[in-house]
């Protein structure tokens, strides 16, 4: 009997449209750059394609100031964004976890930011952020808090801040709402035990409610890690890596590299840079979920 | 007697002054967004006057009759086309994503085959890849193919951007239900494929739904591959479209804010309608082994 008929088979039958586009649109194009990488191709030129120039575009980036500099501002950007926002999640999960009243409603205003897309989520906060007619400054200023007009988006820190201030209020209902459906999944008797044994509200928090959470705070990290990457968006319509290079993310210089300077195979390089790490990211917490969840299936 | 009267009517007070405080502190989150939504009905002037006005003074349509054209000065931006152009890749790209994520769903939740870890861990792994670095490869591959700002294009790109992410609720959602159902009917007569539409489709079919609505956003909201992949009438989308107002001299805020609630309401609508299904997915089709 060949292959494709046998009951063993079905499942890869199943699998083969998905897998099929993935190799046409993802694993294709990715082997094309890889390749890309190690020419001095040049949308201007397109017989470059096929000029070969072996590592000299990694060499290129090793030595380059302004690709590490927005490197280490990428991965700076991230652990701040991530941290803060799984944070904020956590303490609104526990806030609406205690709410008798209204918790339904609650939950459901929660995903308001959700639903906006990266680009408006930009585009919202450089309106809000204007220094001249931004309801920001317009606020400060009618209540007396300053007298001049921040230039939120001029100055590099401020900027900074910004941006990751529009990249909290995007995604930390993410966290919020799978931490509350943790909560919600949570079962009552080890809490009454704890209570019994004589565990302060910290104690029982930290032993039971939070390592119960993890597997949870993994899931939304997984997810989170899926789509880090949005934030180039925001950036882009925010201040487009402005002032001077100040708030350039490592997706902003590839697209600035490879489509404005049109050099692609050096925007490929970098461009490989940023999806190993991504891979390696979405990897690393995948990893921990599959162990929280092998841990969590023991405990119970 | 009166202390513990005292001491619950304490509590009852505690709770309430809590639920107020959550109260407030969601819709303070929620005041960047309804910002923009409130300026969209503003005029011009509106906007602009300091101190700022919270509530629309005189709430008006002309920014919407504006962009669309409809107005006495018009704004060359041609946002009708972006949003049908919008419109029909986000759902031709959702329904053949939902097709080719209800398959894979169904062989990743019912059957065990080598390589299941790894192919699962593979699509993820896929789908990590950034939407900028993924555009470099696929726009040069694109214009050497020709489909270069076509609506084909993207929507090839947005299948495969929500492949994974279908599959992984997908199985979630058919883990959910016993295998015992399917078994049942099929020692009644019905073969497989039958006892799929019949029995498990049809319980799943509300998770499938919030599958569809999520990979719906994506498309509806993707822009790094968008702005790349797109030039033109023919196949902008919103997001890149939404970049017009800003490349010209003086920024519309106005009709950038009208063009936001364009953007948004659909999504709203949507999400609103599947969000239950939405959490229960995306939690139980991680947690559950």
């Amino acid at each position: 009997m060949p292959f494709w008929r046998r009951e063993s088979a079905i499942p890869y039958l199943l699998l083969l449209p998905a897998l099929a586009i993935m190799a046409l649109v993802v694993a294709f194009p990715l082997i094309f750059s890889l390749y890309t990488s190690f020419t001095g191709y040049r949308l201007v030129r397109p017989d470059s394609l096929y000029d070969w120039v072996g590592l000299r575009n990694y060499s290129r980036i090793l030595q380059d100031y302004d690709f590490w500099v927005a490197f280490g501002r990428t991965v700076l950007f991230l652990t701040v964004v991530l941290n803060v926002e799984f944070l904020l999640g956590l303490g609104i999960a526990l806030l609406i976890n205690r709410i008798t009243w209204g918790q339904r409603t609650l939950r459901t205003i929660m995903m308001f930011p959700m639903m906006f897309s990266p680009i408006l989520v930009g585009f919202q906060f450089k309106f809000m952020f204007n220094d001249n007619i931004g309801i920001v400054n317009n606020a400060l200023q009618s209540l007396g808090l300053s007298d001049g007009a921040i230039a939120w988006l001029v100055d590099g820190k401020l900027a900074f801040f910004s941006i990751a201030f529009a990249e909290v209020w995007m995604s930390t209902s993410v966290f919020a709402i799978l931490l509350l459906a943790g909560l919600f999944a949570m079962p009552r008797d080890p809490l009454e035990a704890a209570k019994v044994d004589g565990c302060n509200a910290w104690q029982t928090f930290r032993h039971i409610t939070l390592p119960f959470l993890m597997p949870f705070a993994y899931i939304a990290m997984a997810i989170r890690s899926l789509d880090v990457a949005r934030a180039y968006d925001i950036v882009t319509v925010m201040t487009d890596g402005g002032p001077a290079g100040r708030t350039e993310l490592l997706w902003t210089l590839i697209a600035r590299v490879g489509y404005d300077n049109s050099r692609m195979g050096l925007a490929n390089a970098m461009a490989y840079v940023s999806t190993i790490l991504s891979i390696l990211f979405t990897w690393y917490f995948y990893r921990k979920l599959v162990a929280a969840r092998r841990y969590m299936g023991g405990a119970q | 007697m009166t202390a513990t009267v005292e001491s619950q009517r304490s509590k009852a007070l505690k709770r309430a002054g809590l639920t107020a405080l959550t109260f407030l502190l969601m819709v303070v989150m929620c005041v960047p967004g309804l910002w923009v939504v409130l300026s969209a009905f503003r005029p011009n002037a509106e906007i602009l006057a300091k101190p700022p006005v919270w509530i629309p003074q005189n709430p008006t349509f002309d920014n919407f009759r504006k962009i669309f054209g409809l107005g006495t000065d018009q704004v060359a931006i041609p946002v009708g086309s972006y949003f049908m152009n919008s419109l029909i890749i986000a759902l031709t790209s959702t329904a053949i994503a939902l097709m080719i994520g209800m398959a894979g769903g169904y062989a990743f939740a019912r059957y065990r085959f080598r390589g299941k870890g790894g192919i699962f861990l593979g699509l993820m792994l896929f789908r990590a890849v950034p939407g900028i670095a993924l555009s470099l490869p696929v726009f040069i591959i694109w214009s050497k193919m020709g489909i270069i700002d076509t609506k084909l294009g993207l929507i090839i790109v947005y299948v495969s951007l929500n492949v994974p992410f279908t599959i992984w609720l997908i199985d979630g959602f058919f883990r959910q239900i016993p295998l015992s159902l399917s078994e049942a009917a099929q020692v009644d007569g019905c073969t497989r494929w039958q006892a799929y539409w019949k029995i498990e489709f049809p319980l799943a079919r509300s998770g499938i739904a919030a599958a569809g609505v999520f990979a719906f956003l994506t498309s509806w909201n993707e822009f790094a591959l968008a702005s790349q992949l797109t030039r033109s009438t023919t196949s902008k989308t919103l997001p890149v479209g939404l970049l017009d107002f800003t490349a010209q001299f003086t920024i519309d805020w106005a009709g950038m804010c009208a063009m936001a609630v364009i953007i948004i309401v659909p999504a709203l609508i949507l999400t609103f309608l599947v969000q239950k299904h939405l959490i229960a997915g995306l939690t139980f089709g991680g947690v559950k082994g």
